[in-house]
C-alpha cells in the first residue's frame, strides 16, 4: 500500500475492484465504515455480488478479466469531461513529457514488437530527453507526441459502447462509477482504491493496476491523505516476505538480483538507475550503498575490497531467467530439482494447475514440509490418483510454531512493521520457524567444513551468528537488518557527527558504500536503532488527527506513513486539501510538519525537487516503459475466453505472455465443451488453502464443503437445482462440488452473447475434512502476467453439469 | 462437541442451518431481490432477553422449572440440566416470539444464549462483543446503550429511511435493522402488536 488502513476513514470516495474486502479484509472494513459514517460513497465493482457488494453504496457487475475495458473507460471519462487535477498532473506526473517519434500503437501493438521472441524492444517507449540529458516537456501539454495526447488517444477507443460490450457491465452502472469516482479530481477531495487478487492474478494483472494508477495520478489522489494505490495483502506478513527479498527477481529491499551479465559489483552497479535532472532526486542512485551493506551483513568480515565485498557469492540468475513459481513448478514436472522446501505453503492446493504441481512432486528425491498442520502437499502420495508405491519422494515433515508461539515481527499492508511477542510455547516439537532455519544452516555449513561441498564461499562465509548463550535470538536479526556501523567513524559524510563502531544506524541515509556499515535490508533500515525496537512500540499518539499514529510500531521507510507526501501539498509546501493537511512545510522555522516527508528537501517551488523520488524522472508515471506488455494498459481477453475476437484490436491475449505447451498444459478458449467463464475466490472462514482453517470444527461448520456458484439463469440451463451435487470440468482437471444457485450471480451479454459465471472457493483439499472436496486449482491453467508471473487463476473456461450419483459409490481413495 | 463433523453444504452459505442446542447464536442471511438488483441482509439472531420472557411465563403456567431471570442484569436463563417434554419444549419455543428457545433430545434439556452470564458477573463482556472487532455488538447498561442506538438509527436513517430499532422497550438485546426486519427473517420482528403488548404486562407501548 501507498497508504495504511487506518487511512481508508479519510477518503471520499472508496473503490473496491478486484477484492472483496468485507469477506476477505474483514476488520478493515470498519475504516470503510468510519469514512462511511462521514459520507463517504463506497463502491464495489466484481464479477459476483458479494458481502461487500451488500455493503456498498454503488455496485457494479464485470466480466472477469476485463478491467482495463472498465478502467479504461474511465481514463476516457475523465479527459473526455476534464475531471483531472491539471496542477497536479501537470506538474507531479510525467503528462508533459515528450514521448519518442516512433513509439507507436496499432490494432493491440506496441511498437518494437517480435512475434518470434513474443516480446517488446522498448527503446522506442523511451521519452524523450534534451541535450543535457533532462526529459523535455510541453507544459501546455498539447504537443502531439506528449503524454497526456497520447493518452487521450490511446483511451479514445474506449468509448461506454465498447466498454459495456468487453465487460458486460450496464452502461448506466458504469456512469454512476465514472461519476462518482471521478468527483475525487477536485482538489480537497480524495479517492481511494482497495485491490487484491481479483486484479492481479490475471494475464493483464500488473496493467490492471497500473491503468488504476494513471487514474489515480490523473486525479491527483496519489501521496494524498485518503487516496493511493492500496493492495490488500492476503497474508499477514506477505508485505515482509517480499520486502525481505522472498521472490526470486528481488533480493532485500527490491534490489535486482544479480544475473550472469554482471559479474561484478561494479557491472551490477552500472545498472543503477539515474538522472540528469537537477531536479529529480533518483533515490534510487544510493542502490550501491544498499548492495554493500547487504553483502557485509551477509558475509561480515569476510566481505573485503579486496574480494569485492563477496558480491561473487551471491547467486546469479541467468541474463533472462524467470524464476518465479510456474517456471519452477514446471521445471520441477520435468524432472529439474531433486529437493524442494515447502515452507508454510501448501503447493498441492495453491498452485495453478495443482494436478501438474501433484505430479511434479513426484518427480523429487526428498521434499521437507513445513507447517502447522499436515497438509495435502506433504501427504500427496497418497491423494487422489497416486500410487504411494511407485512414488520415490522421500518426505519430511517438520511442525512448526503458529504466529502467538513465537517472538517477532510481521509487515502488514500498511507496511508496518509490528513486534509481536510470544504468549505461550509450540506444542510438541514445533519449532519457530527461524529457529529451524538457524539450526538447518549451522548443519549445512557444518557438513560444508567437514568434507567438500559443492560453491563452498557463499556457504562458509555467510555470517551466521544470530545466537545469544548458544540460543537463538530473533533480536539479533533484526538489528541486523536495521544495520550497524561496523568501524567507527569520526566524521560522517551524511551529518558530519561520529558514530561508534558496533552500534545500530540511525536509519538508511547513514549507509555507505565501502564496507564501513552493514544493513540486511535498506528500507527496514530505523526500525531497531540506538533507541530501540521502534516496531514495539505501541503508543496512540496522533497529531495530525490523520490516523498516521507515528509511534505505532514503525513503517517503511523511515516510518512514513505515505508514500509520495510531497504531491499532497502546492509548490509552498503549502496543504493542497485543507481539510486533511498531510504535510506542510514551515517556512519560519524550514522543516516540514507532519508526515514524514519524502526526502528532506524544501518544496519544490519553481526549482525544487519533484515529488516522486522513487521514479527516475521525479514524476508519477502516466506513460510507464518498463513494463513487458506496454506503456499504457491495454486490454486483452484472458488466455482462455468467451469471445473468439478481442473487440479492441486483433491482439486476443496479451501478446508477451509466455505459453506453456504440451502434457498438463492444455487450454480451451471459445470451446463449446467448456462455455462458462469461472473465477476462484476466498471467503470470510477460510484462510488460503484451508490448511489453518480446515481443522478448525467451529469453521469448518460454517463452510464445510466446497460449492460451486452459479446464477439462477444457469442452474435453469443446466437442470441444476441448489444444494446439488455438480461436476466442474476445464481442460485441465475436474472436481465434484455443491450447487449454490443465487440471485447473487447473473448472467453478462458479451458482445451480444450471454456469457455465464461460475465460482469457486480454493480452500479445501482432499486431506481433511474427507468429503470437504478438493482443490479449485485443479482447474486453474499454468498461465501468468508476463511481469510476475501470477498466475490467471481469476478468469478461465469451465463447464458444470449435474452429477448424477452412482449407487453405492463409495471414495475411491487410496 | 464436534459441530464441523455434522455439517455438510446444503447449497448455502447459512451454516449451520439453524440455532440449535449447541448453537446459541448465529448470523442470518437473507438473499432477496428488489427492482432487478440484488440485496443480501444479515444479522445476528440470538436470545433478546425479553423484559417479561414469554417463555418463562409459558413454562410456569405449564409447571416447568427450567427458567429463571437473573436479579441484577434481567438475563433470562435456561437450566440445561432441567428435564422437560418435547410436548412442553414446543410450547416454551412457539411462545417466543423470535423461536428462540432449543431443546436437545438426548439430554431432554433447553439451551439458548446465556447472555454469557458468567463473564458479565465478572465484569467481563459477553464473548461474542468481546471478540466483534468491527464494533457492530455493544453491551452496557440500558441507558446508554439506547442512546448509542438511536443515535446510530439517526446517522444511518439518512441513507437508510427505513432503517429501524427492534425491541426498544421490551427487549435487553436492541437489534438495528437497515430495512424492514422481515426481509432478514421471517422472526426477526414482532409484528403482531397484541403479542408485544402482552408480552410487556404492564408497560405501554410507545410509538
Amino acid at each position: 500500500m501507498t497508504n495504511h488502513y487506518i487511512d481508508f476513514r479519510n477518503a471520499d470516495v472508496i473503490l473496491n475492484m478486484g477484492s472483496n474486502v468485507a469477506e476477505n479484509h474483514p476488520v478493515s472494513f470498519k475504516w470503510i465504515q468510519a469514512a462511511r459514517n462521514k459520507g463517504a460513497t463506497f463502491i464495489h465493482v466484481d464479477p459476483r455480488f458479494t458481502r461487500t457488494s451488500a455493503k456498498a453504496d454503488i455496485f457494479a457487475r464485470l466480466r472477469s478479466g476485463t478491467d482495463i475495458a472498465f478502467l479504461g473507460g474511465m481514463i476516457k471519462y475523465i479527459l473526455d469531461n476534464n475531471l483531472y487535477d491539471e496542477f497536479y498532473v501537470k506538474n507531479y506526473t510525467n503528462a508533459s513529457l515528450i514521448a519518442n517519434p516512433k513509439y507507436g500503437f496499432d490494432d493491440g501493438l506496441f511498437s518494437g514488437y517480435d512475434p518470434n521472441k513474443r516480446a517488446y524492444d522498448q527503446a522506442t517507449w523511451a521519452l524523450e530527453k534534451d541535450e543535457n540529458g533532462i526529459p523535455k516537456r510541453d507544459m501546455t501539454l498539447q504537443s502531439e507526441r506528449c503524454v497526456f495526447q497520447l493518452l487521450k488517444k490511446h483511451y479514445s477507443r474506449y468509448t461506454m459502447e465498447k466498454v459495456t460490450t468487453i465487460t458486460g457491465t450496464p452502461q448506466e452502472d458504469l456512469e454512476k462509477v465514472y461519476k462518482a469516482y471521478c468527483a475525487t479530481g477536485a482538489p480537497g477531495k480524495a479517492g481511494t482504491v482497495l485491490y487484491a487478487m481479483g486484479w492481479t492474478q490475471h494475464t493483464v494483472g500488473v496493467q490492471n493496476i497500473r491503468a488504476m494508477s494513471i487514474i489515480q495520478s490523473l486525479l491527483g489522489n496519489m501521496g494524498i491523505a485518503g487516496g493511493g494505490i492500496n493492495a490488500l495483502r492476503g497474508e499477514s506478513n506477505v508485505q515482509g516476505s517480499t520486502d525481505q527479498g522472498l521472490l526470486f527477481h528481488i533480493l532485500t529491499g527490491y534490489l535486482p538480483a544479480p544475473r550472469a551479465q554482471w559479474a561484478t559489483r561494479e557491472d551490477y552497479n552500472k545498472t543503477t538507475p539515474s538522472s540528469k535532472d537537477p531536479r529529480s532526486v533518483n533515490w534510487w542512485k544510493n542502490r550501491p550503498k544498499y548492495l554493500t551493506s547487504l553483502l557485509k551483513s551477509h558475509f561480515g568480515d569476510k566481505a573485503t575490497t579486496a574480494n569485492d565485498f563477496g558480491y561473487a557469492w551471491l547467486p546469479k540468475l541467468d541474463p533472462t531467467q524467470d524464476a518465479s513459481w510456474l517456471n519452477l513448478f514446471d521445471q520441477m514436472y520435468k524432472g529439474a530439482f531433486t529437493g524442494f522446501f515447502a515452507w508454510g505453503m501448501n503447493p498441492a492446493c495453491s498452485g495453478a494447475n495443482a494436478g501438474k504441481v501433484r505430479t511434479a512432486l513426484a518427480k523429487l528425491d526428498w521434499m521437507v514440509n513445513v507447517n502447522l498442520f499436515d497438509n495435502e502437499t506433504g501427504e500427496f502420495w497418497k491423494g487422489p490418483g497416486m500410487t504411494p508405491t511407485k512414488i520415490k519422494t522421500e518426505v519430511f515433515q517438520l511442525p512448526c510454531a503458529a504466529s502467538i508461539e513465537k517472538e517477532g515481527s510481521i509487515s502488514n499492508s500498511g507496511r508496518w512493521m509490528q513486534w509481536r511477542w510470544k504468549t505461550t510455547n509450540p506444542p510438541g516439537d514445533a519449532r519457530p520457524d527461524s529457529e529451524i532455519m538457524y539450526d538447518l544452516f549451522r548443519k549445512v555449513q557444518a557438513l560444508y567444513r567437514k568434507g567438500k561441498g559443492a560453491f563452498p564461499y557463499a556457504i562458509l562465509n555467510l555470517k551466521w551468528d544470530y545466537e545469544t548463550n548458544g540460543k537463538f535470538d530473533i533480536h539479533k536479526v533484526a538489528k541486523e537488518i536495521n544495520g550497524y556501523f561496523l568501524e567507527d567513524i569520526l566524521e560522517h559524510p551524511f551529518d558530519k557527527k561520529p558514530y561508534k563502531k558496533g552500534t545500530l544506524v540511525p536509519s538508511f541515509v547513514y549507509l555507505l558504500d565501502d564496507g564501513r556499515t552493514s544493513c540486511g535490508n535498506w528500507i527496514y533500515s530505523a526500525s531497531y536503532t540506538e533507541a530501540g525496537n521502534m516496531a514495539a512500540r505501541r503508543k496512540k499518539t496522533d497529531a495530525t488527527g490523520l490516523g498516521l499514529y507515528p509511534e505505532w510500531s514503525w513503517a517503511w521507510p523511515v516510518n512514513r506513513r505515505i508514500i509520495y507526501n510531497r504531491a499532497s501539498v502546492d509548490l509552498d509546501g503549502q496543504p493542497r486539501d485543507i481539510a486533511r493537511p498531510l504535510l506542510k512545510w514551515d517556512t519560519g522555522n524550514k522543516k516540514w510538519v507532519g508526515d514524514i516527508p519524502d526526502g528532506p528537501a524544501p518544496p519544490m517551488g519553481t526549482a525544487g525537487v519533484y515529488p516522486f523520488i522513487m521514479k527516475p524522472d521525479g514524476v508519477a508515471s502516466i506513460f510507464g516503459p518498463g513494463l513487458k506488455d506496454g506503456p499504457f494498459p491495454e486490454h486483452y481477453e484472458p488466455l482462455e475466453c468467451p469471445i473468439e475476437k478481442n473487440i479492441m484490436s486483433s491482439q486476443r491475449i496479451n501478446p508477451v505472455i509466455k505459453i506453456f505447451e504440451g502434457g498438463p498444459d492444455t487450454f480451451a478458449t471459445c470451446d463449446p465443451r467448456y462455455p462458462f467463464v469461472c473465477t476462484t475466490y476466498r471467503v470470510t472462514e477460510h484462510w488460503q488453502t484451508g490448511v489453518l482453517s480446515r481443522w478448525l470444527p467451529w469453521l469448518i461448520e460454517a463452510e464445510p464443503q466446497i460449492f460451486c456458484e452459479m446464477s439462477q439463469e444457469l442452474g435453469k440451463l443446466r437442470g441444476i437445482e441448489n444444494g446439488e451435487k455438480v461436476l466442474v470440468e476445464t481442460q485441465r482437471g475436474k472436481l465434484e462440488a455443491t450447487a449454490i444457485v443465487t440471485l447473487r450471480l447473473k448472467p453478462f451479454v458479451i458482445a451480444g452473447q450471454t456469457v455465464h459465471l461460475i465460482g469457486l472457493p480454493w480452500h479445501f483439499g482432499w486431506l481433511h475434512p474427507k468429503d470437504g472436496g478438493d482443490s479449485a486449482n485443479l482447474l486453474t491453467p499454468t498461465i501468468g502476467d508476463p511481469n510476475t508471473m501470477i498466475p490467471e487463476s481469476k478468469a478461465f473456461m469451465a463447464n458444470v453439469t449435474k452429477l448424477i450419483p452412482k449407487p453405492a459409490k463409495k471414495a475411491g481413495r487410496a | 462437541m464436534n459441530p464441523g463433523t455434522k455439517t455438510v453444504q446444503r447449497g448455502t452459505h447459512q451454516n449451520p442451518e439453524d440455532l440449535s442446542y449447541v448453537t446459541y447464536k448465529l448470523v442470518r442471511f437473507s438473499e432477496l431481490e428488489e427492482n432487478g438488483k440484488p440485496k443480501w441482509y444479515f444479522f445476528a439472531d440470538q436470545c433478546r432477553h425479553c423484559i417479561t420472557p414469554p417463555c418463562k411465563i409459558m413454562a410456569e403456567s405449564l409447571h416447568v422449572k427450567a427458567i429463571t431471570q437473573d436479579a441484577s442484569t434481567g438475563a433470562v436463563l435456561y437450566n440445561p440440566k432441567v428435564k422437560i417434554k418435547e410436548k412442553e419444549f414446543k410450547r416454551i419455543r412457539e411462545s417466543c416470539p423470535w423461536d428462540i428457545p432449543r431443546w436437545d433430545g438426548k439430554t431432554q434439556g433447553m439451551a439458548k444464549c446465556t447472555m454469557c452470564i458468567d463473564r458479565i458477573k465478572e465484569g467481563m463482556l459477553p464473548a461474542c462483543v468481546k471478540t466483534c472487532p468491527t464494533g457492530t455488538m455493544n453491551f452496557g447498561d440500558i441507558d446508554k446503550m439506547l442512546e448509542m442506538a438511536q443515535k446510530r438509527l439517526a446517522e444511518v436513517k439518512t441513507a437508510y429511511p427505513k432503517a429501524e430499532l427492534t425491541g426498544v422497550d421490551f427487549q435487553r438485546a436492541i437489534i438495528l435493522f437497515a430495512d424492514d426486519p422481515k426481509k432478514y427473517h421471517k422472526f426477526a420482528s414482532v409484528a403482531d402488536s397484541t403479542v408485544v403488548a402482552s408480552m410487556m404486562g404492564q408497560t405501554v407501548l410507545v410509538g
